[in-house]
């Protein structure tokens, strides 16, 4: 059987547990896994429900990144994984430095990412292409 | 210390078992730990101990078993006392 040029990552949060997360950590939280992009794109919502599925979906998407980055033993920043909304609505995934150099090493060609959730749980999936 | 990682984990881990059945050695991760606990772990131990855990000390090992978690936090004690 021939070696799939695809690798999928997929992930799923429990929602109130990112509400939770934000609500007892604050900033310390939002900024270790956020970055400003991200953090400006998810408070621009209206409600702070909407905010923790927005920024829920984005964990999600960072670690199903992670996932087919398969990091060895340090853990990736997660602010290097970011996940980037275009007008229409549609999201991509950019990395930077460590997260960058992996998935070089790694030999993927590009990620694609599918992001989704409900009132309780946000879920990603990712694709990358070898 | 192990007295304060323990009630940390109990109330950051959300593990599926209760991490009094566990040894300090145990695996936090077989035992259920996900990546969203890990960093609320994380977060309050750096809380509780002052502390913060630099790049070269997120690593899953680290953050692996109570004793692992306790040498990390002892390390970064005596970084701090250098700096003081």
């Amino acid at each position: 059987m021939k070696v799939s040029p695809y690798r999928v990552g997929i992930d799923i949060v429990d929602v109130h547990r990112i509400q939770d997360s934000i609500q007892r950590f604050g900033d310390c939280f939002l900024n270790r896994l956020f970055t400003r992009a991200e953090q400006a794109y998810c408070e621009s919502l209206s409600h702070n429900t909407t905010i923790a599925q927005c920024l829920a979906a984005r964990f999600a998407a960072k670690e199903a990144t992670i996932k087919v980055l398969r990091p060895e033993a340090a853990m990736l920043d997660w602010r290097t994984i970011e996940i980037r909304r275009h007008q229409g609505g549609y999201c991509d995934i950019v990395l930077y430095e460590d997260a960058a150099d992996l998935a070089q090493q790694r030999g993927i060609i590009t990620l694609s990412v599918s992001m989704s959730h409900e009132a309780a749980y946000a879920t990603a999936v990712v694709v990358a292409e070898f | 210390m192990n007295d304060k990682i323990r009630a940390i984990l109990k109330e950051n881990a959300h593990l599926p078992v209760n991490v009094d059945t566990l040894n300090d050695e145990q695996n936090l991760y077989d035992a259920g730990m996900s990546s969203h606990s890990t960093v609320n772990v994380m977060l309050a131990l750096e809380d509780e101990f002052d502390v913060e855990f630099p790049a070269r000390l997120l690593r899953r090992s680290v953050f692996s078993s109570v004793a692992s978690i306790r040498n990390a936090i002892n390390e970064l004690c005596r970084s701090t006392e250098l700096v003081l």
